[in-house]
């Protein structure tokens, strides 16, 4: 399939459009409850709606498992999407890339911002062990990497950065309900602006829920989402940093 | 039968030298207080309640006797001898230190024989209470039926004790043994407990006293409906370990999470801070007959779980002698571990398998507590789904005391109600399907499993005994546990800790003492 193409869903065979549904409905698990769910996966606009599945949950809930077809296509070639482009380099490679080409170790200043008390992200994009066999920043020979950890305020973080002359600033947001890691992250970008922070470094957020797009879009530089390394968020500091200086 | 050959001496080394470790602190325990253990009293004393900005009345009047340099000898005596002297109640007197009416360091003087009687009372009406919640609960036990081993340990976490409710008793229905209000996500820093019933948390609902209640009510409720003892649990853990152990004792709650250790490496709270803390609050725990659980998954959370193994075991084994010191007898001791293997492990099953079968070795009396995949669970839910079976299979097969469900959304969201409803049905189909297969199965003598569960134990046995040689906050100050550098004077929470004055007196901590023979 080339990207030109019409994108719809793939069951077994070309352009069938089947998609795999579950959900839970406030309803029993009887005939009542089933005709509740088919009539809300038609609303949506499915066809050959087949619930295969319903499970009472107790409580008046049920869970409904669906198999449904879709006559919705996407046109690849209006595709947008936005990614990091920067290539990931190694450990190595990327300390041997700053030394030429920014000549200076570079400090980064990361926490867990405001209620997240979760560390597990932070910790394995900075510390010493990493995860996953890649070494966090901490390891880099020209990364100053300074972990505050855990329910940092955004005020503190945003002055601890200001002490350190920070090159870039790391957030992670890892447990996040009724979307508070939004909140949070636009916290920290509106109080960096009005201290006068936000061009002064690199804003970097990563975490479960975070995309590089949503990054964009709450203005920070780059977002990382689950399976990012620190290799990653390595290179895309060290060839972005050095990028500012070319064009400096 | 499956069953371990573990080399006897390594077992005797092992505990030797956690018990050298954990007995190094008698100058901590007896000569030193801290500002949640006076707020504990204050509680116990039956101050509850807030002011109008939400700062909680034990607070209020501990602070105040800290501003005025007057804690030194604990709040019981001055809080006994306003009540004396004014003909108030507790609760009337924390209120009337909180309408700025009442300076409790200027009092007119009162006989000690008095305020040792009022105190007297006090002190033996609340342990009366304790005493009967924990019967209350030997008698429920007895009426349904012991918990199913392992037992089904679900959490529930919306923010809103209320809907908390609603998820509580469906998992309930479906088979759960155990509910966990999880808390929401800033408390364990917080240095106060708020107060009443909460609607909005994140990642969790706030630990109160008033969302203890609702939820054992709810809880009673759904036992009589399935006629099967419903536990609940939540956690003694943070800046207000012994408040909340004090709320669960009251409220009836079953099981806490209480570990020795856990603030001062995951959550940076001041090692003296804790230690002290956690001595308190696991002798309420003993008294209330609640089961504590320690939470060692979290050694594995970053960490490697085969090369960091030895790490859990160690931590069982302080665990164990800490719980010791604070009268918690084995059989309400949930030490922990985890299923927190890479799957893409050769044999990671072979490895679990040793590790589970290392702890019920070790601890055979123990409830045990087996925690789920986390780390490897990405959002392929499915594959999540297939871990958590792996891991249900290894807890039947071992007999662990208790299963906490791993949830095929982890990494995702906080459960979803039908995230919890599949866990449970996954955990039942296993726990069913494998029975009892652990009887028809041994060992061989030089199998992996057997070589790799003694090479564990003597990796641990080597780190504590290097540790009980350099002392523990030493050892924590290096960095020694978990890789995180923790100084004994660093951390959150050092300065509400004080040194007792000559006159200090807490009557729960002398009269739990007495009961539970420590």
């Amino acid at each position: 399939m080339t990207k030109k193409d019409i994108i719809r869903p793939y069951g077994d065979t070309s352009g069938d459009g089947k998609m795999q549904i579950s959900f839970s409905l406030p309803v029993p698990a009887d005939a009542f409850g089933k005709e509740a769910a088919r009539l809300l996966l038609k609303q949506i606009g499915f066809d050959d709606i087949e619930i295969c599945g319903m499970r009472d949950l107790r409580e008046g809930y049920t869970h409904f498992i669906a198999y449904v077809v879709t006559s919705a296509a996407v046109d690849a070639s209006r595709i947008k999407v936005k990614v990091v482009e920067t290539p990931v380099m190694g450990m190595e490679a990327t300390d041997e890339y700053i030394r030429e080409n920014i000549g200076h170790e570079i400090t980064v200043v990361g926490a867990c911002i405001e209620s997240d008390a979760h560390t597990v992200g932070i910790d394995a994009i900075m510390n010493m062990k990493g995860y996953n066999h890649r070494y966090g920043l901490e390891r880099y020979q020209y990364f100053n990497a300074i972990n505050l950890g855990a329910q940092v305020p955004c005020e503190d973080l945003l002055q601890r950065a200001r002490a350190e002359k920070a090159d870039v600033i790391l957030v992670s947001q890892v447990v996040t309900q009724k979307n508070i890691h939004i909140k949070n992250l636009t916290k920290l970008i509106e109080l960096a602006e009005a201290e006068q922070l936000r061009d002064k470094m690199l804003f970097i957020c990563g975490g479960p829920r975070i995309s590089h797009e949503l990054a964009i879009e709450l203005g920070y530089d780059a977002g990382f989402g689950t399976g990012s390394y620190a290799t990653d968020v390595a290179s895309y500091i060290a060839i972005t940093l050095a990028g500012k200086i070319v064009k400096g | 039968m499956l069953k371990l050959e573990i080399d006897p001496g390594l077992k005797q080394r092992a505990r030797s030298a956690a018990a050298k470790i954990a007995g190094s602190f008698n100058w901590l325990f007896d000569e030193y207080s801290s500002l949640t253990i006076e707020r504990t009293v204050l509680r116990f004393l039956g101050i509850d309640g807030a002011l109008k900005d939400g700062k909680p009345l034990p607070n209020v009047v501990v602070d105040h006797l800290h501003a005025k340099q007057a804690l030194a000898n604990g709040t019981a005596i001055p809080v006994a001898k306003a009540m004396l002297s004014g003909n108030l109640t507790a609760q009337s007197v924390a209120e009337a230190v909180g309408r700025g009416d009442l300076d409790l360091t200027n009092l007119p003087s009162v006989p000690p024989q008095e305020i040792f009687e009022v105190l007297d009372g006090l002190s033996a009406k609340m342990l009366k209470h304790i005493r009967t919640q924990r019967e209350t609960r030997e008698q429920l036990f007895q009426r349904f039926g012991p918990r199913r081993v392992p037992a089904i340990y679900v959490i529930v976490a919306t923010g809103n004790i209320y809907e908390d409710v609603v998820q509580a008793k469906a998992a309930a229905a479906e088979g759960a043994d155990i509910i966990a209000v999880i808390r929401s996500t800033a408390q364990s820093l917080l240095d106060y407990v708020p107060y009443g019933a909460t609607t909005v948390g994140f990642g969790g609902t706030y630990a109160t006293q008033e969302n203890f209640r609702i939820m054992r009510a709810a809880l009673d409720e759904v036992s009589e409906d399935q006629q099967r003892y419903i536990s609940l649990t939540n956690y003694a853990s943070g800046l207000c370990m012994p408040e909340i152990a004090a709320m669960g004792a009251m409220e009836r709650l079953d099981l806490m999470l209480n570990d020795a250790m856990y603030g001062i490496l995951f959550r940076d709270i001041n090692p003296k801070r804790t230690l002290l803390d956690q001595y308190f609050s696991r002798m309420i725990n003993a008294c209330a007959g609640i089961e504590i659980q320690t939470g060692e998954d979290n050694y594995l959370t970053t960490s490697d779980a085969v090369e960091k193994a030895y790490t859990v075991t160690a931590s069982q084994l302080l665990n164990e002698q800490f719980a010791l010191l604070s009268g918690v007898k084995p059989e309400k001791m949930g030490l922990g571990h985890a299923y927190e293997i890479d799957p893409e492990l050769e044999s990671s099953f072979s490895y679990e398998l040793a590790h589970a079968l290392l702890t019920r070795e070790l601890f055979p009396d123990s409830p045990v507590k087996y925690m789920p995949p986390t780390k490897f669970a990405s959002g392929n839910i499915f594959k999540t789904h297939l871990m958590d079976a792996m891991f249900n299979f290894t807890g039947q097969l071992t007999h662990q005391g208790v299963q906490l469900l791993g949830m095929m959304t982890e990494a995702i969201h906080t459960p979803h109600l039908a995230d919890r409803s599949l866990a449970i049905e996954n955990a039942q189909y296993i726990f069913k399907a494998v029975k009892d297969l652990d009887a028809s199965l041994s060992l061989a003598p030089d199998s992996f499993v057997n070589t790799r569960a003694n090479s564990v134990l003597r990796e641990a046995v080597e780190f504590l005994e290097r540790v009980a040689e350099e002392g523990l906050f030493t050892a924590m100050a290096r960095g020694e546990f978990a890789d995180i550098k923790r100084p004994e004077n660093g951390g959150k929470g050092l300065d509400g800790v004080f040194r007792k004055g000559a006159d200090y007196f807490n009557p729960f901590l002398d009269k739990m003492k007495q009961e539970l023979g420590l």
